[in-house]
């Protein structure tokens, strides 16, 4: 089993619904957040390309953060979901260092946090609650090892990348060009 | 400290790009936390409750899940509504912050004098303030009558205050939902085809194969059904035409964008409209049977051809001509869609009727992936005695002017406040409701006339908005996840309707916007239009009437009933009589020729920036409703501020940096009370500028919006009335920056 998700650039309108979404299901205190929007523009008028990506952790296959946590508070769960376990977390903020993406922040109640894949409902079988949200289901999840799931099916016949390929990381979430 | 921008490094940006994220870190930055945060907690152990959304206009039905502590954790769609689909946008999603925003109107204030002449509020009872609303209500109508008391309304609530209003004896009332935003469309739409195109529009974008946007930004606005649709056709592979100066996010996601001068959209559709006719393109089938005045209009775009729109639209004629084709080819199945909030140059209606015609030609109206019929399920009105007939209403003020307006003018409600306008009907005092005059009216001189000239001002909010600063006594509205409100029923591809009951209990001491309308009908001896104790009753009752109840719904939320109506589409060849004067699609207008009006659109040229100033463009963000959600805790931590677009051209001119602050100034010499952000970004033209309309907040009691941004509308002073229906164009303003704050300059001044 591996979780990864497919974001599709061509569809995204980078609205933040998954942001939200995400604030509301997780609790995420106001003025922080676990996923983003970038909006990349190319170009110059009238000869543009503009880019909505929707952004959060990437539950590395080689996860730096995860190496670096001297606690093992920072750990890899069933299906490669890359998850911080708060009481064990001692706010040292290495991984935050170590991440290439800056997926991670500090809470303040003095523990790092960041995206779970949204995992206590992953569990139960259902979408992560920015898939489930938004309005474009531009948003795709599941397991690779699936060739039937959404996100197989999501890269199957799309060109992607993934972001800092060269960080070596293995990232696991896929923009669809 | 280390903020999330840092992950710009990392993003592959190539030469010349830039990239920006939209997560600001909340108004305040770090330390806002309150500690009460918890783990995620499963869907099981919260109770839902059904609702629809009041975040903005298109009401999408959802359940409100509550947790065992009382709080409402999460706000999820419907899935069996045909509006969301189960998914809201991030507005409906963040209408939480709604009822915890802890700036929210808490208890009822009155405006009171002091001995040293200076005025405050002071916090009231319920019964002293509404006491004051009745008692002044009797007065206006014992020394002016009834008709003189004027009501501004919007939204769910808005509907509440017109049934007071009416029972009372006044339908001085008007809405900037017509005026100031969508008006026009459906004048044009009503004179070309006798039908409105409706809320939601009856836009087939779902089965389209071409989707036409011009003036119309899905994405920005987040009209919830159709950007899911756009999503679809996108998917389908359907082509997408975006006619806009600006790049917008639908323009990015299109096959085709026309990046068109600003205010020369009439003579790209006329174009369109001669290539479609001269090229034997448009169905001929279809105009024939159902149409009347072809013969006009080929007359009349004779000469219009691409190549004469090139020269004002500055788009390629190749570029029109290859659309209009595209177009054609997909046919039947295309979508132009009307639009909203299209009051640009004050020719908006004939925009419009350009629109519509467009429609007609490609046999689109009433076809798949076209515009549907739609149709709603008529909600029984609980019994009450009839309304008594006014002496005038709205329409009197408008005395021969605006023939085709259906609604009330928001602007002419102003000018019948201020005595020296001599209207012969004159309005003394007003309610508003749900609807923040300061931010959504153009030219601030004529509001701030008027609230200064009428006797009395009551308004009701949820939010200390600025509107509530020229108020006599403020009323402070539960928001729409603490009240019962009227049967949502919206026409669509299928019946239906929604049910809203409360979440929870009314937070502080605020009250449903039903109870605060019966309480002052009751006050004034009108119980007969109030004959219920809780509005719970007017729903059971009017559900029964429709074979449901309030106890099914509070499980359903949503019912959908099967179309009585007919089909969806016009059948091959069915016979049809449109509600026009002909009985035909009229690309001749004979309503509009008998009121002087040109019966087929004509493109008229509007003024230019002058030199060293820019066009003032603005428009909507998908996280934002108008200037009603910017102090919405969810919903600015995602944009907190808006910013001034300025091509880099222009930037560069100025010497302008980005997120440096401005101040704008506009043709007539106002300024912004606030400065702005500088965005310098390729997505706007060199000789306009954009901002997101809804920032610049001026009271301090919102303490995440106060001053964030600016506002455009203080800087919309020029105003292009539309003859037609009364229309507040407001695209005809200029401005220029101001890199130093104007107050220390006039300080220095006076020093
Ligand atoms: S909700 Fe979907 S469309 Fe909106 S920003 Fe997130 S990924 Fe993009
Ligand atoms: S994105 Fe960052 S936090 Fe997430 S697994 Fe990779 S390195 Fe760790
Ligand atoms: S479109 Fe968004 S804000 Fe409007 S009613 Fe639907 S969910 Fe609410």
């Amino acid at each position: 089993m591996r979780y990864a998700m497919a974001i599709d650039t061509k569809k995204c309108v980078g609205c933040g619904d998954c942001v939200v979404a995400c604030q509301t299901e997780n609790n995420v205190p106001h003025g922080y957040c676990r996923d983003w929007i970038v909006e990349r523009v190319d170009g110059t008028y009238p000869s543009l390309d503009l880019e909505f990506r929707s952004e959060r952790c990437n539950h590395c296959d080689n996860s730096p953060c995860v190496r670096c946590c001297p606690t093992g508070a920072s750990h890899i769960e069933d299906g490669g979901i890359v998850l911080v376990e708060h009481n064990k977390c001692i706010g040292c903020g290495a991984c935050i260092q170590s991440c290439p993406y800056d997926a991670r922040y500090s809470h303040p109640e003095g523990y790092v946090d960041k995206c779970t894949f949204c995992i206590h409902r992953v569990k139960k079988g259902q979408n992560p609650a920015c898939v489930e949200v938004c309005p474009t289901k531009c948003l795709h999840f599941g397991d690779l090892d699936d060739p039937n799931s959404d996100v197989s099916l999501a890269i199957k016949d799309r060109k992607w990348k993934v972001l800092a390929p060269e960080a070596g990381t293995k990232p696991q979430l896929y923009f669809l060009t | 400290m280390k903020t999330r921008r840092d992950f710009i490094k990392i993003s592959t940006v190539g030469a010349g790009a830039a990239a920006i994220t939209y997560k600001a870190f909340g108004s305040k930055g770090f330390g806002l936390f309150e500690s009460n945060s918890v783990d995620p907690v499963s869907d099981e152990e919260l109770t839902p409750y059904p609702t629809y959304c009041e975040v903005c206009f298109w009401k999408c039905a959802a359940w409100a899940y509550v947790d065992k502590s009382g709080k409402i954790r999460k706000i999820v769609g419907n899935k069996n509504d045909p509006h969301c689909n189960g998914r809201l946008c991030p507005r409906g999603t963040g209408g939480v912050g709604m009822v915890y925003d802890e700036d929210r109107l808490k208890t009822p204030l009155i405006r009171e004098t002091r001995t040293d002449g200076t005025q405050h509020f002071r916090e009231a009872t319920w019964e002293e303030a509404l006491d004051k609303v009745a008692s002044k209500m009797k007065e206006v109508k014992e020394k002016y009558g009834p008709e003189a008391f004027g009501l501004f309304n919007h939204g769910t609530p808005g509907g509440q205050f017109h049934h007071l209003l009416r029972a009372y004896g006044s339908e001085s009332n008007a809405e900037p939902a017509f005026a100031n935003c969508r008006g026009p469309r459906s004048s044009a739409y009503f004179s070309t085809f006798g039908a409105y195109v409706g809320s939601p529009e009856s836009t087939d974008i779902r089965d389209t194969n071409c989707l036409v946007l011009i003036g119309s930004h899905i994405g920005e606005n987040m009209h919830n059904s159709q950007v899911q649709e756009m999503s679809d056709a996108i998917d389908k592979g359907a082509t997408i035409i975006t006619v806009d100066p600006r790049y917008s996010t639908a323009a990015a996601h299109s096959s085709f964008w026309l990046p068109i001068k600003p205010a020369t959209d009439i003579a790209l559709l006329m174009a369109w409209i001669h290539v479609l006719i001269y090229e034997g393109l448009y169905d001929k089938d279809y105009v024939e049977k159902y149409t009347f005045g072809l013969e006009y209009l080929k007359d009349h775009v004779k000469n219009m051809t691409p190549e004469w729109a090139y020269g004002i639209t500055t788009i390629e004629p190749e570029q029109i001509r290859k659309t209009a084709r595209a177009m054609a080819g997909a046919a039947p199945a295309v979508v132009i869609h009307p639009g909203r909030h299209v009051v640009w140059y004050g020719d908006d209606t004939q925009r419009g009727r350009a629109m519509a015609i467009l429609t007609a030609l490609l046999g689109a109206w009433g076809k798949r992936g076209g515009l549907y019929f739609p149709e709603g399920v008529s909600v029984p009105a609980y019994p009450h005695p009839h309304f008594h007939e006014p002496e005038w209403t709205w329409k009197d003020w408008n005395a021969g002017r605006y023939p085709l307006a259906t609604m009330g003018i928001t602007t002419e409600l102003l000018k019948a406040s201020v005595p020296k306008y001599n209207y012969k009907h004159q309005v003394k005092a007003w309610l508003v409701a749900g609807t923040n005059l300061p931010l959504s009216m153009p030219d601030k001189r004529l509001f701030k006339e008027a609230a200064d000239a009428v006797e009395f001002i009551a308004v009701m909010d949820t939010m200390p908005m600025d509107i509530t600063g020229y108020a006599d006594v403020v009323l402070p509205e539960a928001t729409y996840l603490e009240r019962y409100d009227v049967i949502r029923s919206a026409a669509n591809r299928e019946p239906n309707i929604a049910l809203r009951m409360p979440a929870i209990e009314p937070k502080y001491n605020t009250k449903p916007g039903w109870w605060i309308a019966k309480q002052i009908g009751e006050r004034l001896g009108l119980h007969d239009y109030f004959n219920f104790e809780d509005y719970s009753e007017v729903i059971d009752w009017q559900l029964k009437q429709l074979g449901t109840s309030l106890e099914e719904m509070k499980k359903i939320g949503v019912k959908k009933y099967p179309r009585k109506s007919g089909p969806l589409y016009l059948g091959d060849g069915e016979d049809f009589e449109f509600n026009t004067s002909t009985g035909k699609i009229e690309l001749y207008s004979v309503d509009f020729a008998d009121h002087g009006f040109d019966p087929i659109p004509k493109y008229t040229k509007h003024p230019e920036p002058p030199a060293n100033f820019y066009r003032l463009i603005y428009g909507r963000a998908p996280m934002h409703t108008f200037s009603r959600t910017s102090n919405n805790p969810n919903l600015s931590d995602l944009m907190s501020e808006n910013s001034v677009w300025v091509n880099p051209k222009v930037a560069d001119l100025w010497g302008l940096k980005r997120d440096q602050e401005v101040w704008l100034k506009n043709q007539d010499g106002v300024i912004t009370s606030f400065p702005v952000k500088v965005r310098v970004t390729e997505r706007i033209r060199w000789d306009s500028v954009y901002m997101v309309h809804g920032f610049g907040h001026n009271n301090k009691k919102l303490s995440r919006a106060f001053g964030r941004g600016a506002s455009d509308t203080e800087m919309i002073t020029n105003v292009a009335v539309d003859p037609i229906m009364g229309g507040t164009g407001m695209r005809g303003n200029f401005i220029t920056f101001l890199t130093e704050d104007p107050a220390l300059e006039g300080k220095e001044v006076k020093a």
